[in-house]
């Protein structure tokens, strides 16, 4: 009886280290979390839009109907990439997400403060690369440090009434997502 | 002989409970940091590289992308002030006022998190095309049947899920519930 309650004891240990390590390891197993759901619609480095879901049909659950949504899926790996994009009529927001669709920095159109949201999107080891004297001009250049390689950027506008999604969606095309020329 | 078959015994109980209680964790949605108001809960920490090991697993095999902390946050709510569970069937009413921000959008979603059908192809309402009241408040009812004013149809689904997004906003780590965030009430009046 002692032996069988200590293999019991043994198996509830094990399976506390079953249990820790399947969550953590889920999130890079999983087949069907955002960033490989978009993988198949989206290019790499170049936005491109999202279909608005639908009662039938949604690229991800729980997306909101009242927005225009573009996805630059990107990679840093042989260069750092410039972004910018227009700001539409109500809101508009720009979101980063590593490529375990962790969300790292967003930015809305007020916080911008322009016309347009303009940045460059980097490694950290790339940042630590930019030569001095560009540091000096790096002044009015927004420059966001992605943890990953690879990652999304979400384009977002608002259309405040459903007769305005047109113009909204009209806003993102403008939007580009380009490697720097090295 | 004995000692093969405790370790098997060992390994079908670890993997068991292991399995078992991940699976159970991730259904149920087991996150932390939640701010709850009336209804409504919402999860601030995890618009943030700060998100915990649960939540990111459920992101994962739900796959949603949860939205950024400097661009809004997200409130749901699944049952009424009452804690019933919404039913598509029933008349539901959400009154009162938002907490500050730009822009908010209210939208209805089946548990799974996809859009209603229904026959006024309506999902949700944002904050510039509410009818309000005199004094700013609104109401906005929910149910199977065309109602006068502010009606968001239900589809006659048995359960849904009510989503609130505030973009811009000051909510959001260090709010707690109280005056500064005066969430909508949820009642549940008539149902068949």
């Amino acid at each position: 009886m002692i032996r069988f309650l200590l293999w019991l004891l043994g198996g509830t240990l094990l399976g506390g280290i079953v249990h820790l390590v399947t969550v953590l390891e889920l999130p890079s197993l999983a087949t069907h979390d955002a960033y490989s759901r978009l993988a198949p619609i989206t290019p790499v480095n170049a936005v491109v839009p999202v279909p608005p879901p639908t009662p039938d049909k949604a690229t991800m659950p729980f997306m909101d109907p009242a927005f225009a949504m573009a996805v630059c899926r990107y990679d840093l790996t042989n260069a750092p990439l410039k972004f910018s994009v227009p700001i539409s009529q109500s809101y508009t927001s720009v979101s980063f997400y590593t490529r375990a669709d962790v969300p790292y920095y967003a930015i809305n159109d007020r916080a911008a403060g322009r016309r347009v949201i303009e940045l460059d999107l980097m490694t950290a080891d790339q940042h630590n690369d930019l030569p001095d004297n560009e540091e000096i001009t790096a002044a009015d250049r927004l420059i966001v440090e992605s943890p990953t390689n690879t990652g999304l950027i979400v384009i977002k506008a608002l259309a405040a009434e459903p007769g305005l999604i047109a113009s909204a969606q009209e806003t993102l095309t403008a939007a580009k997502c380009q490697p720097m020329p090295q | 002989m004995r000692l093969l078959l405790g370790l098997l015994f060992c390994f079908a109980a670890a993997a068991l409970i292991g399995l078992g209680t991940t699976w159970l964790a991730l259904k149920d949605g087991v996150a932390y940091g939640g701010i709850a108001v009336g209804a409504w809960t919402a999860w601030p920490k995890n618009g943030t590289p700060g998100i915990d090991p649960y939540a990111r697993a459920m992101v994962a095999r739900s796959g949603e992308l949860p939205i950024g902390s400097g661009d809004g946050i997200m409130f749901y709510a699944r049952t009424d002030d009452a804690e019933r569970p919404l039913d598509g069937r029933c008349d539901v009413v959400l009154a009162g006022t938002t907490p500050q921000a730009r822009f908010w959008t209210l939208t209805l979603y089946d548990p799974e998190g996809k859009l209603v059908a229904n026959s006024v192809q309506r999902n949700g309402f944002t904050s510039q095309e509410i009818i309000r009241n005199a004094d700013g408040t609104f109401s906005i009812t929910i149910g199977p049947r065309a109602r006068p004013g502010n009606w968001l149809p239900t589809g006659g689904i048995e359960r849904y899920v009510l989503v609130l997004r505030l973009y811009d906003t000051p909510v959001g780590l260090a709010t707690r519930s109280g005056p500064d965030t005066p969430m909508p009430t949820i009642s549940q009046k008539a149902c068949p």
